[in-house]
């Protein structure tokens, strides 16, 4: 689904290498999930990959199903099938939820030359995928993230995630600011998606995520390189012993 | 071009249109003391503080060269507004003035041959009293002027919005005055849409008396247009006074709003956005005196400037002495999608009370690129975002619109505005 090779990165503005030769080969279906150290590059890797601004890739290279998704625009990116659900997702005041997520998936479907969805069908799905996620009418009709709970807008994430139907999905810090019934929630959200055929990308700090969401395989990232790859046993050891094992084993 | 005196302006008009001789008793009285005026204060120059950030020339002008086309209709507002007044190129065109439960319209023209008539309380008086501290001449040369305007009396409430829908040819010089009064315990909604042609002079005076409440929005259209209006308001007691404008296309636009506020507990807002583009400059001047107890006054302003475009704000709060418990708020903001458009604001507070609440912001800033990154991550193409940011900016001032048809309705017709351009 997505390989990765060789990916070196730079802050435009500074003369920073973040990633420093990151490779990695997703099959369709999988679960990875990477797990790392503060500073490690996991961030970068998600926001290099859906094609944020400020970063220069200065070597190596990335292939959604083949293409070249480096060269795309972020929105051919999505298009292409390639979903991030944000760490911090922004708030847009004045752009109703439901506006926001019909425009998305039109806009898709237009880039992948397909017929819009007509207003009538998109308030019944959006409504079906609203209710498993427990997300009211309110919550569709407010404007985007504006005055959502952390756990608000992360269920308002993976929302978006069930509604544009990603073949690869990046989850940055989903975790990050849940409390454990809200990481439930979205954690069967997620779950909800696994198919068989659409591939995840977890990234956490933490492996209580990972007990939610079971990952095929765990990557340790530090220093902008992945440094050990394992089953999900590997999560564990972390969470036991920290990272400092790990990287000293391979300093 | 140099610029002629109000002397050579004015005679100018009166020659045409021997309007004075023409008047009866109480318009004769009104225009010319206006011209009198007029003709003492002198035009607006370029050195005055007043006019700094915006140049008079053209609303001082003898005349416009300007032969624009008139722009399609818009359908703005038809299934809100069912009362529909039409003037063309600066003249009333509707013979037979609609008639409308719990309120009395008529047409300046009929008016102004009467001797006696309600206006005469309101027409050139409230203008009068907007002179204080500073003049503003041009409204002044309207009062002396104008020959055609709707009279609309609100004695009850009016359940549908009247719309006033002026279109003037492109060398069209229209002046235009009108007087609304609202009655105590009374409410009306009045639309302004339209495109006016090479130079509209626009002015509207509102009486609103206690527990009166009166909205009014504005859609100002048109390619070539230069247009400068004035809003002159009374306001008493327990009344509450709305305005919001938007302004998508003209080449030069000047909008003043001078309200006062003379009675406790009353609420009034002027809001506005504006989407300029290329040869665009658009001025915001308010200025809002609060001489009573417990008023509350909000100024919520909102440009999007791109291509060489030029946003200013002029706004001032007064508190006069004795005018306790005010609560003044004002923000003015601009989104410059280039670095080659500039805003300009001057907002101004002058307080004598001491028990006074007031803000004022002012702030000129670029698309969020967060926000940006956001919208084109889910897939929404670049240009289509920065539609959705500029709506998102302008948002704050709509949610100024009372009526949420009226405002659902002015969104539309922004976003259609967005995505023709």
């Amino acid at each position: 689904m997505l390989e990765i090779k060789n990916l070196h990165v730079e802050l435009e503005e500074e003369d920073k290498q973040i990633l420093k030769g990151v490779n990695l080969l997703l099959e369709a279906g999988k679960v990875h999930a990477i797990m790392g150290p503060n500073g490690s590059g996991k961030s970068t890797l998600s926001y290099v990959l859906s094609g944020k601004g400020g970063y220069e890739v200065t070597a190596g290279s990335a292939h959604l199903e083949g293409n070249d998704i480096l060269a795309m625009e972020p929105e051919e990116r999505a298009a292409a099938g390639l979903f991030l659900a944000f760490q911090y997702p922004v708030e847009i005041p004045g752009v109703g939820n439901m506006t926001f997520l019909r425009t998305a998936v039109n806009s898709q479907r237009k880039l992948r030359g397909e017929p819009e969805m007509s207003a009538g069908d998109f308030l019944k799905v959006v409504r079906a995928k609203a209710k498993d996620l427990k997300i009211d009418a309110d919550m569709l009709k407010r404007p985007v993230n504006v005055g959502f709970s952390g756990g608000e807008k992360k269920r308002n994430e993976i929302l978006q995630m069930a509604m544009l139907e990603p073949k690869m999905c990046i989850l940055d810090e989903t975790d990050s600011g849940l409390d454990v019934d809200a990481m439930k929630l979205v954690a069967q959200g997620v779950n909800a998606l696994r198919d068989g055929k659409r591939t995840f990308l977890v990234i956490t700090h933490y492996q209580r995520l990972l007990d939610h969401i079971k990952p095929d395989v765990v990557h340790i990232m530090a220093a902008g390189r992945i440094i050990k790859s394992g089953g999900p046993e590997l999560a564990l050891e972390v969470e036991n012993n920290g990272y400092a094992d790990l990287l000293e084993e391979t300093a | 071009m140099g610029m002629p005196s109000p002397n050579a302006v004015i005679n100018r008009a009166m020659k045409d249109a021997e309007l004075i001789s023409r008047s009866g008793a109480w318009a004769k009285e009104a225009r010319q003391s206006a011209s009198e005026r007029a003709q003492s204060q002198g035009l607006p120059k370029r050195r005055d503080e007043y006019w700094k950030y915006t140049r008079p020339d053209v609303f001082v002008a003898g005349s416009v060269e300007l032969e624009a086309q008139i722009s399609p209709e818009i359908s703005i507002f038809r299934n809100q507004a069912k009362t529909e007044i039409s003037f063309k190129n600066g003249n009333l065109l509707s013979e037979m003035l609609p008639k409308v439960g719990n309120c009395l319209i008529e047409s300046l023209t009929d008016a102004t041959s009467l001797d006696l008539h309600w206006a005469q309380d309101v027409y050139g008086k409230l203008e009068l009293a907007g002179q204080n501290p500073v003049e503003r001449t041009l409204a002044t040369l309207n009062t002396a002027m104008a020959q055609q305007g709707l009279l609309v009396h609100a004695t009850g409430q009016v359940i549908d919005p009247i719309r006033i829908h002026a279109v003037s040819a492109g060398s069209t010089d229209a002046v235009i005055h009108h007087v609304v009064k609202v009655d105590a315990g009374a409410s009306v909604t009045l639309i302004e849409t339209g495109h006016y042609g090479a130079r509209g002079n626009v002015v509207m005076e509102v009486e609103v008396a206690d527990t009166g409440s009166f909205h009014h929005i504005r859609v100002q259209d048109g390619q070539e247009r230069h247009m400068l209006t004035h809003i002159f308001a009374r306001i008493g007691a327990d009344a509450t006074f709305k305005s919001f404008t938007l302004t998508a296309g003209g080449k030069m636009t000047r909008n003043e709003c001078i309200l006062e506020l003379v009675g406790d507990n009353s609420s009034v807002t002027v809001a506005g956005a504006c989407l300029g583009d290329d040869d665009f400059h658009h001025d915001d001047t308010v200025f809002i005196t609060h001489d009573a107890v417990n008023c509350e006054s909000r100024q919520v302003f909102k440009k999007v400037l791109r291509n060489g475009a030029v946003g200013v704000f002029q706004g001032k709060i007064l508190v006069k002495q004795g005018a306790q418990k005010t609560d003044g708020y004002q923000i003015s903001q601009s989104l410059l999608l280039d670095e080659d458009s500039q805003f300009l604001a001057k907002p101004e507070l002058e307080i004598y009370a001491d028990d006074v609440a007031c803000s004022h912001g002012s702030t000129s800033g670029a698309i969020d690129e967060d926000a940006l990154f956001y919208l084109r991550s889910r897939g929404v193409p670049e240009s289509k975002a920065v539609d959705l940011l500029t709506l998102s900016f302008i948002a704050q001032a709509i949610e100024e619109i009372e009526d949420p048809d009226l405002a659902q309705a002015i969104l539309s017709h922004l976003t259609g505005t967005l995505e023709a351009r």
